[in-house]
């Protein structure tokens, strides 16, 4: 491509490092636990958000299931650890792989609808996989899973102690993730998701095969989905159907990319930052519990950023109008 | 399982379908009118609700007599909805279908969280009704009358729809914009006086649904997202956009319901239902009865 675009990327691996290392050092002058909490989600957000953006923001396939991912990855090394004594480590690579792999499964039939049809798709298996695992004895049903806790390890992957190594893995996830949608972005899956998802006849015209574009991308969307639920079962030591499963995690994961910017590069890096903060912040603060202020905040700042910037705050720094176009 | 249980529960099944139907309808006339799904569906019928248990709790106003002053409130909400939100959501130039989607979501969070904040999230019902908790029974079949006189108004609202559609100026202009909003503002018919109307209709109908629902479903503030997905699927089973299609789909999803219930255990009673959505988009991707 022209230089223009080299040079970008190559100014966009720059600050991706630079912000790494950046955050890397933060927990080394933030000692707060809470605020360490709130700096593990948000680094676990915007690599879902990233993740999610792979498939519904480049490829434009819209999925509001994502959850179901998200849910496998907790599920699958949950279980092979209490059921198997598997570690964590082969469990997230094992949730990943079986999540592509049903993604590919479910990417088959699905990957046929349009619009709104494959949406309400996307909700309705994320559903019907939350109301089996709700009914499935074996793996705890609705009452879900406590994962036994067997001192700090970072073979068990386990820390009672301090939440920095989970920091530091949710910043490493981060980065993966990120490195990955930047790689992908100029390779030639890139090419064809955006094409894809700027009209379809005319890609599959040009021979793009579109139903294939779409099949990788929701394989590696739903890999990383899932490594990030196996890193969160971990993160919280207990799941259940609803809280690893739940409709709220598709929104959660979507939410991010939305509001920086979706089919951005530093769209979900960006909303994650913004959006994971404000939302802890406003439930300790002002919302406490069940009075729904977070709900507000939430919500209406959805509304208006996604009128006002349809293309999300990247769009609002003129460096990157090109980067958005 | 005897003859007499599997009528009973298909019975039952039909007049929750016909219901189902009724709360899609307003969906599917969106839909249909301006290719918008909107997302806050599920949260217009919890405020219907809780109008319905507000005028009942304050005013001792019966939900069947609330039902049309709840239409009209939703009416103007629905109107003023599309004027102040949905409206800028059309102009958005990039990212167009994510807008319409995330705008209208965006506002079904606002609305649940206001209604946590205002009502809190306690269970609350209308007790003591005229019609809550009172069944007949026809033919040796018992039927609850809240649903049954719900399921009637379903039907009486799709009637006068219909008449609504082919035969008014309003219908004609609603059916013309829907064509072709383009043309219309040739012919000097304002586009956005429509598409509020149209807004404002299908909040009417859900607005009717909800009071009815009010009497015999508990009230909380998320109870609008089970019914805003069984609408989707009603929505997406008749073909988007068809309201007719929404009345056909309604009852199927009534049936099928009730049938899953009759044969796995209640807690799977939603699987039968998405199953179908499924099945029926993955053979026919643009639902039943929708132009292919």
């Amino acid at each position: 491509m022209d230089t223009h675009f080299a040079q970008r990327r190559r100014r966009d691996l720059i600050v991706a490092g630079c912000l790494a290392v950046v955050a890397a050092l933060v927990p080394l002058f933030v000692k707060d636990v809470y605020v360490q909490n709130i700096m593990v989600l948000t680094l676990m957000y915007a690599a879902l958000s990233q993740s999610w953006n792979i498939l519904s923001g480049y490829c434009g396939q819209i999925s509001l299931g994502h959850a179901l991912y998200f849910g496998l990855g907790a599920y699958t090394t949950a279980l092979l650890f209490t059921k198997f004594g598997v570690l964590p480590w082969f469990g997230m690579l094992a949730g990943g792989a079986i999540s592509a792999v049903i993604a590919m499964a479910l990417g088959y039939p699905c990957f046929r609808l349009r619009g709104h049809y494959f949406v309400i798709a996307t909700i309705v298996i994320a559903e019907i996989a939350l109301v089996l695992i709700q009914n499935w004895d074996w793996a705890g049903a609705a009452l879900g899973i406590d994962i036994p806790v067997r001192g700090d390890s970072w073979l068990k992957f386990q820390f009672t102690r301090s939440k920095l190594p989970y920091f530091y893995f949710a910043l490493a996830l981060a980065c993966i993730a990120w490195f990955v949608t930047w790689w992908l972005e100029d390779s030639k899956w890139g090419y064809w998701w955006r094409a894809v998802k700027d009209n379809p006849d005319a890609a599959e015209s040009l021979g793009v095969v579109v139903f294939n574009s779409k099949m990788g991308a929701a394989a590696v969307s739903a890999f990383l989905v899932a490594v990030g639920g196996s890193f969160y079962a971990q993160f919280v030591s207990y799941i259940d159907p609803e809280s690893v499963m739940g409709f709220q995690f598709s929104l959660l994961m979507a939410l991010p990319a939305v509001l920086g910017g979706i089919g951005t590069l530093w769209g979900p890096v960006l909303g994650a930052v913004i959006l994971i903060p404000l939302t802890e912040l406003t439930r300790s603060f002002i919302g406490g519990s069940g009075r729904g202020v977070d709900l507000i905040v939430y919500g209406a700042l959805i509304v208006v950023i996604s009128l006002a910037l349809p293309r999300g705050l990247v769009s609002v720094f003129s460096w990157r109008k090109e980067a958005a176009r | 399982m005897t003859a007499e249980t599997i009528i009973q529960s298909l019975a039952s099944g039909l007049l929750m379908g016909l219901l189902y139907g009724l709360i899609a309808a307003g969906l599917a006339l969106i839909f249909g009118l301006m290719d918008v799904v909107n997302f806050a569906h599920g949260e217009f019928l919890m405020i219907a609700m809780y109008a319905t248990f507000f005028l009942f709790a304050f005013f001792a106003i019966d939900p069947l007599l609330a039902a049309p002053l709840v239409a009209a409130a939703l009416f103007v909400f629905g109107a003023l909805v599309y004027l102040l939100v949905v409206r800028f959501a059309m102009r958005a130039k990039a990212n167009a279908g994510m807008v319409q989607i995330f705008s209208t979501f965006g506002l079904a969070i606002v609305m649940r969280g206001l209604a946590q904040f205002f009502f809190t999230p306690d269970y609350r019902s209308v007790t003591n009704s005229w019609l809550g908790g009172k069944t007949v029974s026809i033919a040796g079949i018992y039927l609850p009358e809240p649903q049954l006189i719900g399921a009637m108004l379903s039907i009486a609202a799709f009637v006068a729809l219909y008449f609504f559609i082919n035969r008014t100026d309003f219908g004609r202009a609603l059916e013309a914009t829907r064509e072709d909003a383009g043309a219309v503002a040739l012919v000097g018919i304002d586009k956005n006086r429509v598409f509020a109307l149209g807004w404002g209709l299908g909040a009417a109908l859900v607005g009717l649904a909800g009071a009815i629902m009010a009497i015999f479903f508990y009230i909380y503030p998320d109870v609008g997202a089970s019914f805003a997905l069984i609408a989707y699927v009603t929505v997406a089973l008749g073909g988007f956009g068809s309201v007719f299609g929404a009345f056909a789909g309604g009852i199927i999803v009534g049936l099928v319901e009730a049938t899953t219930a009759l044969i796995l255990p209640p807690s799977l009673k939603s699987v039968g239902i998405y199953a179908v959505y499924l099945l029926v988009v993955f053979i026919r991707p643009r639902g039943l009865f929708g132009s292919m």
